[in-house]
């Protein structure tokens, strides 16, 4: 007797929305277990992770903007992985945002003038794009796997940031650090509320949601997206181009993680570092997920591992708790959220093996 | 073959069903249904869509459970919860929508049918040994993927024949073969029959029932209306039991007078994109306004190179060699054909033809997009959109659970009206149809052979493409026969002669059979 996998006969709408509250909960139990198995007191540990960081005005500002990064970064894979076009690349393309924008608010220095956020913005969309470029010429052009390029592709961008802030765009006055000078005032995001680093990305991060919701579901670019992912043999007697689909959707999904990482080194930041990112461009990947490939879900799922980070930094200084529990409490959502997804599309039966047929 | 147990049983049916009932939510779809089949014997089910045939044959396989009545087999009863557990009583079923792993061999997938386990060498041996005897030629160590619609139905009969089945259930099981073949099938059929083993025969060509089957069990709505003798009844008497009305059908008149060419090509070369696929050589053909040129020919003769190359979802070298209304098209894509006017029906309906997981109306749009103004500066008309799927499925009588039904959800049938009729309301000067009436039954054939025909008196070109000859014969003006990727000359229909045509159909099935000999096959021409 070997447990197998049997095909659900119909998929319920229902739970197809629950499993992200359900893959929550199953964290929070069994993060409950490692707590108690590291010697903590759960209840504590939860409220330190989940309640404590939001329970202030800073601390929810904090949130936002740890969620915008991940949020813009999920939108722009989400139009990719409707299409079967796997962007693992985000955080490459985020870097190559950051270095491009940080460059134009380097080169303008002291005396830039309003025209240089807008134009550290568009910088930021196009070098992300342009890093997104390669693997979309590689796929159309030698059938590459964009999986490998892309992936590949954003260690050459992190050494291209590392080599530019330890050589050419290292700070002068900088004491021999690896970091850029800072960014004069005229080049950094403005703050939408007092004493928080709350930025202009964040509500620009909410209409990028908004516009992507507009054009999967209204427009016709964002169908022909869904054919080609669920159907490509279809979307070819339509008429819709494949090729042109993995470049839009990967122009697109570089642009948007270009300007998550120029947000970053313009927001927060404020210069450029060796390491401008905590891993948001693959975190991204769990939030597009965990959101359903979907614009709302993707803000939820955005807040919820920003969340995450927060809570590894609380219980970090407040419980002494290693920082890379945050890691292992994404780590376990994504497990969870695939396990419940496929629990919801097959049922485990014991028995032998048989091979259902359907009747036409 | 002798059947363990007393001979006493011998007498009893092989199967009995008794006031077999099944609800669905809104449809009654099996009502007090009774079934007797015989040892030997060949028993036909016929019935429109929907009458409850598919769902009676599930409850037989174990795929549904019925709400209420009673199954016996040989005598004693039974309740059948799933496939396995039928394919372990002997009942096997050869499915009309095909149940094969694409990128797996056709051993594999014999294997994989399979309850027990095999040695795939011994298996392919198996397999030959069956497609000799039962003359049904297949190559084990070929990918799924590459067999065409005929050949992966070889593949599902020899896969339930290798389980020695006692009850072979056979649902549309002729629609892709050429008369030959189907005559072939025919006397293997009569073998397992007078082998010991039942045969349910699910058909809609009534001239085929009257010549193969025993008896007939008609079914319409539910009910059991008739059990008869087909070989007492006239083809027309049974339909009319079928449909419950009289009907007509439609045919080509034979007179018409034909404008200019709207479709033409000429010296067409094509490699094949699937590896075992068949390349095209040399073709030329024209179709003129008003015309409905057929192509016929067994599955796997270079059909799917052909229509990839009409739709533009292959691209010719030279734009010169395919013209649309006097363009040359030859390089454009699908859409700027569209534009030309070229309406398109691919041989699968559910993954090329529609998709599965998306609505009607959004299915509408699929290729009804340009010709149909569904589009405002990059945004989708909604309103306009679901008024397209409303008309289609009015015009047509799809029957579906409203336009927003996933397309998966609709039987073959219904789901080709809608296909063929999203094509036709584009109004299009060309239309290149493939199959268009595989796996549908009588009504709904007629009623796309009508609008075949109307469309074409409206000036339309049209080429089809079929297996079924008995289809190209009434409905096309002239015919030619695509054989191993080469074109025959067009012929008149009204002075075609059959057997001529039978044979150049089979020019390709012989020559394979002789390859398939020794072992490993030369890559077909």
């Amino acid at each position: 007797m070997r447990p197998r996998l049997e095909a659900r006969l119909g998929v319920s709408r229902t739970m197809v929305y629950a499993t992200p509250v359900m893959a929550l909960l199953l964290t929070m139990a069994f993060g409950s277990i490692l707590f108690a198995a590291l010697g903590q007191h759960p209840p504590a540990v939860l409220y330190a992770f989940f309640v404590q960081p939001i329970s202030s005005a800073y601390g929810l500002a904090e949130l936002t903007v740890k969620a915008t990064p991940l949020v813009l970064c999920a939108i722009g894979l989400s139009f990719g992985f409707r299409a079967n076009i796997w962007n693992i690349g985000a955080e490459g393309q985020l870097t190559l945002g950051a270095i491009a924008g940080g460059g134009v608010a380097l080169w303008a220095g002291e005396n830039a003038g309003p025209w240089v956020l807008p134009a550290m913005m568009l910088a930021g969309l196009l070098g992300g794009a342009a890093w997104a470029a390669i693997p979309a010429y590689l796929k159309t052009r030698f059938n590459a796997n964009e999986i490998l390029t892309s992936l590949m592709l954003t260690y050459v961008a992190l050494l291209l940031l590392s080599y530019l802030v330890h050589g050419p765009w290292k700070d002068p006055q900088g004491y021999s650090f690896p970091q850029s000078r800072m960014f004069a005032d005229s080049a950094l995001l403005p703050l939408l509320t007092m004493g928080t680093r709350l930025h202009l990305g964040a509500p620009v991060a909410l209409f990028v949601a908004l516009a992507a919701w507009w054009v999967m579901a209204r427009m016709f670019i964002g169908f022909q997206i869904k054919v080609v992912g669920l159907t490509p043999a279809a979307a070819g007697l339509a008429g819709f181009s494949v090729r042109r689909l993995t470049w839009i959707t990967l122009l697109t999904g570089g642009a948007l993680a270009g300007l998550a990482g120029l947000f970053e080194v313009a927001g927060p930041i404020g210069q450029l570092l060796p390491s401008i990112s905590p891993g948001y461009g693959f975190t991204a990947i769990i939030v597009a997920f965990l959101g359903r490939l979907h614009p709302v879900g993707i803000l939820l799922a955005g807040l919820l591992i920003a969340l995450s980070y927060l809570g590894g930094e609380t219980v970090q200084i407040e419980l002494g708790l290693p920082l890379a529990v945050a890691g292992v409490f994404q780590g376990m959502l994504l497990f969870f959220l695939l396990a419940t997804d496929v629990l919801v599309r097959y049922r485990i039966r014991w028995g032998r093996k048989v091979i259902t047929q359907e009747a036409g | 073959m002798a059947e363990a147990g007393v001979p006493a049983q011998r007498q009893s049916p092989r199967l009995r069903l008794q006031g077999i009932s099944k609800q669905f939510p809104g449809c009654l779809a099996n009502d007090q249904v009774d079934l007797s089949l015989a040892p030997g014997e060949i028993h036909a089910l016929l019935g429109e869509n929907g009458a409850g045939k598919s769902t009676l044959v599930k409850i037989i396989y174990g795929v549904l459970k019925a709400d209420s009545g009673s199954l016996h087999w040989n005598g004693a009863r039974i309740s059948i919860t799933s496939p396995s557990q039928a394919r372990g009583l002997g009942i096997a079923m050869v499915f009309q929508h095909f149940s094969l792993f694409e990128s797996m061999t056709v051993a594999e997938n014999v294997a994989l049918g399979l309850d027990d386990k095999v040695r795939l060498d011994v298996l392919a041996n198996e397999v030959g040994e069956i497609g000799r005897r039962y003359g049904l030629i297949l190559d084990p160590e070929r990918v799924v993927h590459d067999l065409s619609v005929g050949e992966r139905q070889r593949v599902e009969i020899v896969r339930c024949l290798m389980q020695r089945p006692r009850l072979l259930i056979m649902d549309e099981p002729t629609s892709v073969l050429t008369p030959g073949e189907a005559e072939a099938l025919f006397v293997t059929l009569r073998q397992l029959a007078d082998e010991g083993c039942t045969i349910l025969y699910i058909s809609h060509k009534l001239s085929e029932i009257r010549a193969l089957c025993d008896r007939a069990t008609v079914m319409r709505e539910g009910r059991v209306v008739e059990t008869c003798d087909p070989r007492e009844e006239t083809a027309h008497d049974l339909a009319r039991l079928m449909i419950g009305e009289d009907f007509s059908q439609a045919s080509k008149s034979g007179t018409a007078q034909f404008g200019a060419p709207r479709l033409r090509v000429r010296n067409l070369h094509m490699a094949a994109t699937a590896i075992h696929g068949t390349d095209i050589t040399n073709l030329s053909l024209d179709v003129a306004a008003g015309e409905i040129l057929g192509i016929a020919g067994v599955a796997g003769n270079g059909q799917n190179t052909l229509l990839a190359a009409l739709s533009g979802e292959q691209l010719a070298d030279d734009a010169a060699t395919i013209e649309i209304e006097g363009q040359d098209a030859g390089q454009l894509g699908p859409r700027r054909r569209r534009r030309l006017g070229l309406a398109f029906v691919p041989e699968e309906r559910l993954g090329h033809g529609a998709v599965p997981e998306m609505s009607l109306v959004d299915n509408a749009l699929l290729t009804g997009y340009d010709r149909q103004d569904l589009l405002s500066r990059g945004s989708i008309m909604f309103a306009r959109t679901r008024d397209y799927a409303e008309r289609i499925v009015n015009s047509f009588q799809v029957v579906a659970g409203g336009i927003g039904a996933n397309a998966s959800s609709l039987s073959g049938g219904n789901l080709q009206k809608f296909i063929i009729g999203r094509e036709l309301l584009q109004q299009p000067k060309i239309l290149v149809v493939a199959h268009p009436t595989w796996g549908v039954d009588a009504g709904a054939a007629a009623a796309i052979h009508t609008a075949l025909l109307e469309l074409a008196e409206q000036g339309t070109a049209i080429l089809v493409v079929s297996q079924d000859l008995d289809e190209l014969l009434q409905i096309s003006d002239r015919i030619a026969v695509l054989t191993a990727g080469r074109l025959s000359e067009c012929m008149m229909t009204a002075a075609v002669d059959v057997t001529q045509i039978g044979l150049l159909m089979g020019a390709h099935v012989a020559e394979n059979a002789t390859a398939n000999d020794g072992e490993k096959r030369a890559p077909q021409t």
